[in-house]
């Protein structure tokens, strides 16, 4: 009787839940210091900068990130790749997650969290691109629902909801690449309206553009390197399926991966050209340009091509996290780095280390719940009941 | 002041604005906008301005604005260039121009654009160029997102920070409250040297072109806001080049709402295109899936049709080969019979 208390605090005392329980810890507290003391408590964000961390990752690395929901459920539903279909669950769970946090995030950053459906029940500012975001994440974020429902379904034994939820399917999966499409651009058309404060080599009338085609990469990137991280944690949750697929699905989307990078560095250099922009790209700023477009863009293509080539699956899966660091590295630059380039470097911005713990904790309460829910419930194996009947 | 109180009521008059003012305003669209038809503005003669700082000191003043640290009349604060906060919706700045002894002193504030980026930029439709020609803000529906701020061009909305659940975007009302009720703007009447005018827009226009004619070599011929950004209801016009004086002459004509135009009207097109292109898709890859399943069908059937066939023949052989040896096998015995 007595040292069974001890036991348990033993077994709760894991490596993960201690470093997770202590960031979930610091994120209570900073969620009350900002909803207690305000944006500037806890922020460094000024008259000149009133957008920091909080938009450029939470938000924007955020939605790119969580891509990969669309992306292969489209490859998949839409496009016939039938092999593919063991990835599609731990995407769709990815998606769902990632722009759930995404909203949860926003809450912190905008001034009345509590107004966020005045937007659409009160006044639509329809002229607003930001308005355009709002609209269709908030949809989308339903249809991923949607997606993802069937497996807490398979989980709770109910059978005729989940039927008709695989029904719709097609349709959802249309809804989410037409959504995706449009708000994934959408957040690079938000910074078309400040032409005088975003660096030249990075404001382009194709930033819409270049954005949702970043986000396939991202999407498809995304799903290599969790699916590399699952394995890692999660091997024994996996059915042979999902095993067996696997090193398709990291071919596959290499390939798919390796050839999106080719275009978007096409395009890209397309931008300089078309705002003859060749002189900056000798300028501090235009070096930085370079490495994120050679480094991060063009590098990724080749190394992908190489891995595709020789199956080397080890090289793609560590392309695939270097190409999500660029892709951290293209939001972050857009929305703070190039941002404001002209003003003093006093006046610059540069996150508060609140802010970043704040990122940090979000992200923490995602993985949580991810690891929860991964392992409860069918994702990475075809639930016993339901083989064969996708 | 330059402008009687009773005129400036009879131009209100004139222009219908007390009783409409604000009921049917701009919606920030893409239409090409070029200001309410007698609309007001303001003028800055920027070589009249002496820095006195009384356009702060009255601006704080109708607007209950919180006194700064430092009052009003210490002028020690020129020396740092400021920007607007949520304490100030405006504030002058002291210069030194290259070739001119003295320093020169400019205003700034909130520069009402004709087609604002920041009510453009707005999700909620928070602001609205008004009648009157000022551009307003209504706190009671501002989620705080602070788009407005990264879309103006001028950086002059500012942000209450410090307010955990109540933060309101701040800035220059152009004193729309008291312009309704037929009183001057609280900078422009405080100001000592006239140095600022308030009257319609095309007449303030019309004023600026009668200075530049009546001391030549004494202004850049250019009006600050004729046409930046589409044009603004604030105009400036100065001695010094514009650039000197820190306000931006690379903004182009351009109105903030054509900036966004294309990629808002890309929208419809996403819409009506991509689910037939995509149900297009997911037929052929159904119908490929279909016809690789008949071909493998078919394949199947034609391989088991041939190794029927060959079965038939092996039986065949094999049943007369059996016949053979069994009436081989039977003959003998006939034989043998016999
Ligand atoms: S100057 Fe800025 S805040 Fe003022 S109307 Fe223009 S865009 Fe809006
Ligand atoms: S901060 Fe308020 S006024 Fe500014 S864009 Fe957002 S909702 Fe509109
Ligand atoms: S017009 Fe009114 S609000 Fe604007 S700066 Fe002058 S006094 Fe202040």
């Amino acid at each position: 009787m007595s040292d069974k208390p001890a036991m348990e605090v033993k077994t709760w005392l894991t490596p993960f839940n201690i470093v997770s329980g202590s960031i979930i810890i610091v994120g209570i507290v900073l969620t009350i210091l900002r909803f207690t003391m305000g944006l500037g408590a806890v922020t460094n964000l000024s008259n000149d900068n009133p957008w920091g961390l909080w938009i450029g990752f939470d938000l924007l690395v955020g939605v790119a990130l969580a891509a990969g929901g669309y992306v292969t459920s489209a490859a998949v539903y839409l496009f016939g790749m039938k092999k593919y279909h063991s990835a599609v669950r731990p995407a769709v769970l990815t998606g769902f997650l990632g722009y759930s946090l995404v909203v949860f995030a926003l809450n912190y950053d905008v001034g009345r969290p509590w107004r966020l459906p005045y937007p659409f029940i009160i006044q639509q500012g329809t002229s607003s691109l930001l308005f355009e975001v709002a609209a269709c994440v908030a949809l989308y974020l339903t249809v991923l629902f949607l997606e993802f429902v069937p497996a807490p379904l398979e989980w709770l034994g109910i059978k005729k909801v989940r039927e008709l939820a695989v029904k719709l399917t097609l349709a959802l999966t249309i809804l989410g690449v037409v959504l995706s499409t449009l708000h994934q651009s959408s957040l690079g058309a938000l910074f078309l309206i400040a032409p005088s404060k975003l660096h030249p080599l990075w404001y382009s009338p194709y930033l819409p553009v270049y954005f949702f085609v970043s986000s396939i990469i991202a999407g498809l990137s995304m799903v290599i390197f969790e699916s590399t991280l699952s394995h890692h944690f999660f091997h024994d949750k996996m059915d042979e399926t999902h095993l067996n697929e696997n090193q398709g699905v990291t071919l596959g989307f290499g390939k798919a991966a390796s050839l999106v990078l080719a275009g978007y560095f096409i395009i890209k250099v397309m931008g300089i050209a078309g705002g003859d922009n060749w002189s900056l790209l000798v300028t501090p700023y235009g070096i930085w340009f370079l490495v994120e477009l050679i480094g991060f863009v063009a590098l990724p293509s080749f190394l992908y091509a190489i891995g595709v080539r020789n199956r080397d699956v080890k090289l793609i899966k560590w392309t695939a996290a270097w190409t999500v660091i660029g892709i951290v590295i293209n939001r972050l630059n857009v929305c703070l780095i190039a941002f404001n380039w002209q003003l003093p470097s006093s006046q610059r911005y540069f996150p508060h280390w609140m802010e970043i713990a704040t990122s940090v904790f979000i992200v923490t309460v995602g993985i949580v719940i991810f690891r929860f829910i991964v392992t409860k419930m069918p994702i990475f194996y075809e639930h016993p009941e339901y083989k064969d009947v996708h | 002041m330059s402008i009687s109180r009773r005129k400036c009521l009879k131009w209100i008059g004139a222009a219908g604005i007390g009783s409409v003012a604000g009921k049917s305003a701009f919606a920030a669209g893409n239409k090409h906008f070029e200001g309410y038809p007698g609309s007001f503005g303001v003028l800055h003669d920027i070589t009249l301005c002496v820095g006195c700082r009384s356009c702060e000191a009255a601006c704080a003043n109708v607007n209950e604005l919180p006194l700064p640290d430092k009052p009003f009349t210490d002028l020690s604060v020129l020396q740092e260039k400021r920007r607007t906060t949520e304490k100030a919706y405006t504030v002058v700045n002291q210069y030194e121009v290259p070739g001119k002894k003295a320093p020169v002193f400019r205003k700034n504030q909130c520069n009402h654009c004709l087609e604002p980026a920041c009510a453009s930029a707005c999700f909620v439709k928070a602001f609205k160029k008004t009648e009157t020609g000022a551009v307003t803000y209504d706190p009671t529906v501002c989620v705080g997102c602070r788009y407005c701020m990264i879309a103006c061009p001028f950086d002059i909305p500012t942000y209450e920070y410090d307010e955990p659940l109540t933060p309101r975007i701040m800035k220059c009302t152009m004193c729309y409250p008291r312009v309704i009720k037929g009183e001057l703007p609280g900078c422009v009447e405080a100001c000592p040297k006239e140095a600022m005018t308030f009257g319609k827009r095309e007449d303030l226009i019309r004023l600026a072109h009668d200075r530049f004619r009546k001391y030549p070599g004494r202004y850049v011929d250019h009006i600050y806001g004729e046409t930046e950004m589409g044009g603004t209801s604030w105009l400036y016009i100065s001695s010094a080049p514009f650039s000197e004086v820190g306000m931006r002459e690379d903004l182009g004509v351009t109105p903030a709402p054509e900036l966004t135009s294309g990629a808002l009207s890309a929208v419809p097109m996403v819409v009506g295109l991509w689910p037939v292109l995509l149900t297009g898709i997911y037929a052929i890859s159904k119908r490929k899936e279909i016809v690789f399943q008949q071909e493998l069908e078919e394949a199947v059937r034609t391989a088991s049709d041939k190794a029927n066939s060959k079965l038939a023949d092996a039986l065949a052989k094999v049943k007369k080969e059996t016949k053979n040896a069994v009436e081989k096998a039977a003959q003998p015995r006939t034989k043998e019979d016999i």
